[in-house]
C-alpha cells in the first residue's frame, strides 16, 4: 500500500517537473525577441498562402493574353507576368510549392538524421562507414550535388525534394551524433547497459530525446535553405517543371522581362527573402532558448 | 607536425573514394539507358549501340569505374561528345571567369566580414551589433542569385550605372573586367560577408570571456592590444574554417550567378550540359569542384596546426 502512494507520488512529482520545463520553456520563448519575430512572419505568411486561393479569382495558370505584363493595379494587385497570368495568384501557388519542398526536406532530413546519427553514436563499426559516406557527401557543395542529382533524375518537384533530401540528411545526422555521444557515455547510460536493458530502449528511449533540441534547431535552418535551393535550383531550370509556378520559376520569368516587368522580380523575392528571414530567425532564437551554452 | 600532415593527407583517401562512387553513379542513377537519353528519340538502334559502346556502358560497372578513375588519375576527366573536345579542356577554357568572381568574392568578404564581426563583438549589446547583426541576418537570406536580379533591377534598369550583363576579360583591362564583375561580386559574396561576419562575432565574444583576457585587463593592457593579440588570434581558427569552406560554396555560387550575368564560366557550362544531358563535362564539374573543396579544407586543416600548437601535438 506505502508504495503504491509512494509511486503515485513520484508520478505526481515527474508530472509536475513536466509542467514547470514545459512552463519555463514557453517563458523564454515568448521573451525572446527573435523567436518570436521568426514565429510571426511564418505565421502570416502560411495564413496568407492559404487562404490566397480563395480569395483570388484567378488559376495559377490562367492565361489572359490581352493583358500581359500589366503593373499592380484592382484587378491584378500585384500585376500580370509575361503570358498574362495573375502574378498574386501565382505567388501563393508558387510559395506553396516551395514551402512545401522545404518542408517536406525537413521532415525527411529529420527521420532519416536521427535514424543515422543515433545507430552511427551507438555502434562503432557502423559509426566509420556512415560518417565516411557524410563526409563525402558534405564535401561536395550542396547546390552543386543538387543540380548533379536532378540531372541525373530529371527535373520534377518530386526529384527536387530526394535530392535536397540526400544532400541535407548528413548534416542533420552529424548534429544529432555528436549530440547522442556526449548523452552515451553518461552513467545512467551505462547503468541501463548493466541492467540489461536491451539496447533498441537505450538509443531510442534515452538517448534520443535528449538529441531532439539540436535536430529541431538544424532542421529549422535546413527548412530554410531547402527554400532557398529550391528557389535557384527550379530558376536555373533544373528543379519544378514549368508551367507549375515555384518561386523559382516565376523568378525566372521575371529574368526575361526584367527591362519592363520590375514587379515580376520584386514581388517573388520579398515572398523569398520573408520565409527564409522568418525561418532563420525563428532558428535562432530556439538555438539561443535551447542551448545551455549561450545563458 | 610531419605525423600530423601525413595523418591528414591520408585522410582524404576514404573520402575521396566515396566521392568518386557517388560521382560516378550519377549517369548509372538515371532513369532508362543513358545513351538512349543523351540521343534523344529520333536516334536509330545502331546509333543508341554505338554510344554505348563509346561510353563503354556495355563492359561490367566495376570495369567502368576502373577505367574512369584510371583516366582521371591521369588527368582525363572524359570526352564531351556534344562539345567535341575533352572535359578538361573544356572545364579549363570555361575556368577564367568563375576563379576571378569567385576570387574577388572571397576577398570582398574577407575584408568586410571578419572587421565588422570584430566591430560588433566588442560593442555587444549596442545599436552598432545590432544593426551588423540584422543585416547579416538580411544578408543569409537572401539567395545569391535573387540578390543579383535586386541588384540588376536597382543599378542597371533603374539608374544604369553598371552593365546589366556580360563579361570581359582581364586582357581587355583591369576597369572594364571590373565593371562588369562588379554586381555579380557583390551578389555572391554577401551571404559569405554575412556568415563570416557572424562567425567573427561569436568566436571573439567566446574569447573575450575567457580568464585570461580578463587577466590581460586587469593588469591594464590597451583594449586594442588584447583585442588583437590576445583575442583574435585565438578566435581564429573557427574563422579560419568558415573562410575555408566558403571558397567551395562561392565556387558552387558563382555556377548560379552566372547564369544571370550571362558570364561564360563552368557554372553556365554545367548548366547547359545539363539541357544537353552531357554527363562527362557534369561529372568533370562536380568532381573538380569537390577536389578543391577538399583540398581547401587540407590547408585550412594544416594551418591550423601552425596557428594553434595543441591541433597538431593532439594527433599524435
Amino acid at each position: 500500500m506505502e508504495a503504491v502512494e509512494r509511486n503515485a507520488k513520484l508520478v505526481m512529482l515527474k508530472n509536475d517537473l513536466k509542467k514547470e520545463q514545459r512552463n519555463l520553456f514557453v517563458r523564454r520563448f515568448i521573451s525572446n525577441k527573435l523567436a518570436v519575430t521568426g514565429l510571426i512572419i511564418i505565421s502570416i505568411l502560411t495564413f496568407l498562402v492559404t487562404i490566397g486561393p480563395l480569395i483570388t479569382s484567378y488559376g495559377p495558370n490562367e492565361m489572359v493574353v490581352d493583358e500581359r505584363l500589366e503593373g499592380p493595379s484592382s484587378a491584378h494587385w500585384l500585376g500580370t507576368d509575361n503570358l498574362g497570368r495573375d502574378l498574386f495568384t501565382r505567388i501563393v501557388f508558387g510559395a506553396q510549392l516551395s514551402m512545401g519542398v522545404g518542408l517536406s526536406v525537413a521532415v525527411i532530413t529529420s527521420i532519416l538524421g536521427i535514424v543515422i546519427g543515433l545507430y552511427a553514436s551507438y555502434y562503432r563499426v557502423l559509426d566509420n562507414v556512415l560518417m565516411r559516406i557524410c563526409d563525402g557527401l558534405m564535401s561536395l557543395p550542396g547546390i552543386l550535388l543538387a543540380i548533379a542529382l536532378l540531372a541525373a533524375l530529371g527535373p520534377s518537384t518530386k526529384n527536387v525534394i530526394i535530392a535536397l533530401s540526400v544532400v541535407y540528411t548528413p548534416n542533420v545526422a552529424r548534429v544529432v551524433r555528436s549530440a547522442a555521444l556526449v548523452v552515451r557515455e553518461e552513467t545512467y547510460i551505462e547503468a541501463m547497459k548493466s541492467q540489461g536493458a536491451s539496447s533498441l530502449r537505450i538509443i531510442w528511449g534515452h538517448i534520443a530525446p535528449n538529441t531532439l533540441s539540436p535536430l529541431i534547431v538544424q532542421s529549422t535552418f535546413i527548412f530554410a535553405n531547402a527554400i532557398i535551393v529550391e528557389a535557384a535550383l527550379s530558376f536555373l531550370g533544373a528543379g519544378v517543371p514549368p508551367p507549375d509556378p515555384s518561386l523559382g520559376n516565376i523568378l525566372f520569368d521575371g529574368k526575361l522581362v526584367i527591362f519592363t516587368a520590375w514587379w515580376m522580380v520584386l514581388f517573388p523575392g520579398i515572398c523569398i527573402i520573408l520565409s527564409v528571414l522568418g525561418l532563420n530567425l525563428f532558428g535562432d532564437g530556439l538555438r539561443d532558448i535551447l542551448d545551455p551554452h549561450s545563458n | 607536425m610531419k605525423i600530423y600532415v601525413l595523418k591528414r593527407v591520408l585522410s582524404l583517401v576514404p573520402i575521396l573514394f566515396i566521392v568518386s562512387i557517388m560521382i560516378f553513379m550519377i549517369i548509372h542513377v538515371t532513369p532508362g539507358d543513358p545513351a538512349t537519353v543523351m540521343l534523344g528519340d529520333t536516334a536509330t538502334t545502331e546509333q543508341v549501340e554505338a554510344l554505348r559502346n563509346e561510353l563503354g556502358l556495355n563492359i561490367p560497372i566495376y570495369q567502368q569505374y576502373i577505367n574512369w578513375i584510371t583516366g582521371i588519375l591521369h588527368g582525363d576527366l572524359g570526352y564531351s561528345f556534344f562539345m567535341r573536345q575533352s572535359v578538361t579542356m573544356a572545364i579549363i577554357s570555361h575556368l577564367g571567369p568563375t576563379v576571378s568572381l569567385a576570387i574577388m568574392a572571397q576577398i570582398m568578404a574577407i575584408i568586410i566580414g571578419i572587421p565588422v564581426g570584430i566591430i560588433a563583438a566588442n560593442r555587444k549589446g549596442s545599436l552598432t551589433d545590432q544593426s551588423i547583426m540584422g543585416l547579416s541576418l538580411l544578408g543569409i537570406s537572401i539567395p545569391s542569385f535573387l540578390l543579383a536580379l535586386l541588384l540588376i533591377l536597382l543599378f542597371g534598369v533603374k539608374l544604369q550605372w553598371l552593365p546589366v550583363a556580360g563579361y570581359k576579360a582581364l586582357s581587355e583591362g583591369m576597369w572594364v573586367h571590373l565593371k562588369y564583375l562588379i554586381l555579380p561580386i557583390i551578389a555572391l559574396g554577401s551571404m559569405q560577408v554575412a556568415l563570416i561576419a557572424r562567425m567573427t562575432r561569436n568566436s571573439m565574444l567566446e574569447v573575450l570571456n575567457m580568464d585570461y583576457i580578463k587577466t590581460a585587463r586587469s593588469k591594464g593592457i590597451k583594449e586594442r592590444n588584447i583585442v588583437y593579440k590576445h583575442a583574435l588570434r585565438n578566435a581564429f581558427l573557427p574563422i579560419l574554417t568558415i573562410v575555408g569552406q566558403s571558397f567551395a560554396v562561392l565556387v558552387a555560387g558563382a555556377a548560379v550567378v552566372e547564369t544571370v550575368f550571362n558570364i561564360p564560366g563552368i557554372g553556365q557550362l554545367i548548366i547547359n550540359s545539363i539541357e544537353r544531358r552531357d554527363f562527362a563535362v557534369i561529372q568533370g564539374i562536380v568532381l573538380f569542384v569537390a577536389l578543391v573543396y577538399v583540398l581547401i579544407n587540407l590547408v585550412v586543416d594544416l594551418l591550423y596546426g601552425v596557428i594553434d600548437p595543441r591541433v597538431r601535438l593532439n594527433h599524435k
